[in-house]
């Protein structure tokens, strides 16, 4: 298998490098920032950096369920596409602006993709 | 092979295998998630022992020093000793009152001594018991400076605790408490920028308590400390934190009250919110340390703007425990 995204960026310090910077624009962004409103801060950037690990293709355990399960209540407050592009818009700025190769953020594009259909519910 | 020990047993962790993953196998049940280091739900603390960095990678500074990590990416070379984060909590401690004073209207000083030695940093609280009840009140002290541990009390016209301090618990009286516990300390970060402290009520204890420390450890960079409350009544320490200002420059003291028109400001005071005070004085908080105490939702939205501002999250420092005072 060929080497991951994740591994080619730099594993772990890159995707910490990458955390606040895309958290930072998912919360400025008033297209979905709403719901984010109550969360907590801290155990909210825990799962950005969960997200960001996996999109990069980086060790993790999520399962579809778990996604399922994790955006139900977000899916029931009016979640749908739009929010989702949005969010894809912001990782893929994110990855941008820490100077990942376009080739790269294609590769953690298409894996973020991938989820879409369990975030949303469908 | 090198051995793990957790609540007095001691298990063999089998080679390649994670602290985690030793533990799960010995049917010891511990929080955990993502087993890859990052969502922090299996945090423990080492109490002895050498522990790899990766497995500190992403925790705060003050977690760091306080020998957090994540056993589930933790592969150490030698035999550790651990403890879970609540266990820290347990941790009893008999206190004397030798002081009692209230700072103004509503807020009372509290000075205990300790029957041994409390091993604490400025900015960390203690939970208060008197039987059943149990409240948390942050440490106003500084460890080396200060004799005594000092609390701040704001009487709640309902709360059984605050009552009971203010007006039952008498000097010589001897006290239960725990801890010390939190993050919410002054810990040096390289490339540091400033400290922003930033305190309603009785939110300033721990905030004197941290600025005095970063200030006793060298920290040279801008420190700015807003206090926020209705009216000039409210506030306390002001002359203290005058002080402060005059022997350090690069110390700046805001006092902020919310109820107050600026035609009818006191000489040296803002109108306002501490937390808009702050922005306007410092509308940019890359690199910068970030302090913040006392109503909640001045904590939360001061802790996002901070974040949006540019500060990281790892230097956004609140306490998880909510001011009775303020609920």
């Amino acid at each position: 298998m060929s080497q991951s995204v994740y591994d080619r960026i730099g594993g772990e310090a890159a995707v910490n490098a990458a955390v606040d910077l895309f958290y930072r624009k998912v919360l400025a962004d008033d297209r979905i920032n709403g719901f984010f409103a109550d969360t907590d801060m801290d155990k909210q950037a825990a799962k950005q950096k969960a997200f960001l690990t996996m999109a990069l293709g980086g060790p993790n355990n999520y399962t579809g369920e778990d996604m399922r399960k994790g955006h139900a209540h977000l899916v029931e407050r009016g979640l749908n596409d739009s929010h989702f592009d949005a969010v894809m818009e912001n990782l893929g700025a994110t990855l941008k602006e820490l100077g990942v190769p376009d080739d790269l953020i294609g590769e953690a594009a298409a894996i973020a993709e991938s989820t879409r259909n369990d975030v949303l519910g469908k | 092979m090198s051995k793990v020990v957790y609540q007095g047993r001691s298990y063999e962790r089998q080679d390649d295998e994670t602290v985690l993953r030793c533990l799960l196998r010995n049917e010891i049940h511990v929080p955990y998630s993502c087993e890859s280091g990052a969502c922090q739900s299996c945090v423990m603390q080492v109490t002895s022992g050498e522990i790899p960095p990766n497995s500190q990678e992403d925790l705060k500074e003050t977690q760091k020093s306080l020998g957090y990590f994540k056993p589930c990416v933790c592969k150490p070379e030698g035999d550790l000793e651990i403890i879970a984060l609540d266990d820290a909590h347990k941790q009893k401690h008999r206190v004397t009152v030798v002081e009692k004073c209230f700072l103004n209207g509503e807020i009372l000083r509290l000075r205990l001594a300790c029957d041994e030695p409390l091993e604490y940093r400025a900015g960390q609280f203690i939970n208060l018991f008197n039987g059943d009840l149990i409240r948390s009140y942050s440490l106003a002290s500084l460890p080396g400076s200060d004799e005594m541990l000092e609390l701040h009390i704001k009487r709640v016209p309902t709360g059984a605790m605050s009552n009971w301090l203010c007006d039952d618990v008498q000097v010589g009286d001897q006290l239960s408490i725990a801890g010390p516990m939190g993050e919410c300390f002054y810990h040096e970060v390289d490339g540091e920028e400033g400290l922003l402290a930033v305190g309603t009520g009785s939110g300033l204890a721990p905030l004197w308590g941290v600025v005095r420390d970063a200030l006793a450890q060298g920290f040279e960079k801008p420190i700015i400390l807003c206090h926020g409350a209705m009216s000039a009544e409210n506030l306390y320490y002001v002359d203290e934190l005058r002080r402060l200002e005059k022997a350090h420059p690069n110390f700046s003291y805001f006092p902020c009250l919310s109820d107050v028109d600026v035609a009818e400001l006191p000489a040296g005071m803002f109108s306002g919110y501490p937390n808009d005070v702050a922005f306007a004085q410092q509308p940019t908080v890359v690199k910068w340390q970030i302090f913040l105490c006392g109503h909640p939702e001045m904590v939360d939205q001061t802790k996002r703007k901070a974040f949006l501002l540019g500060a990281s999250l790892t230097d956004i420092h609140a306490d998880p425990f909510v001011l009775a005072s303020s609920a």
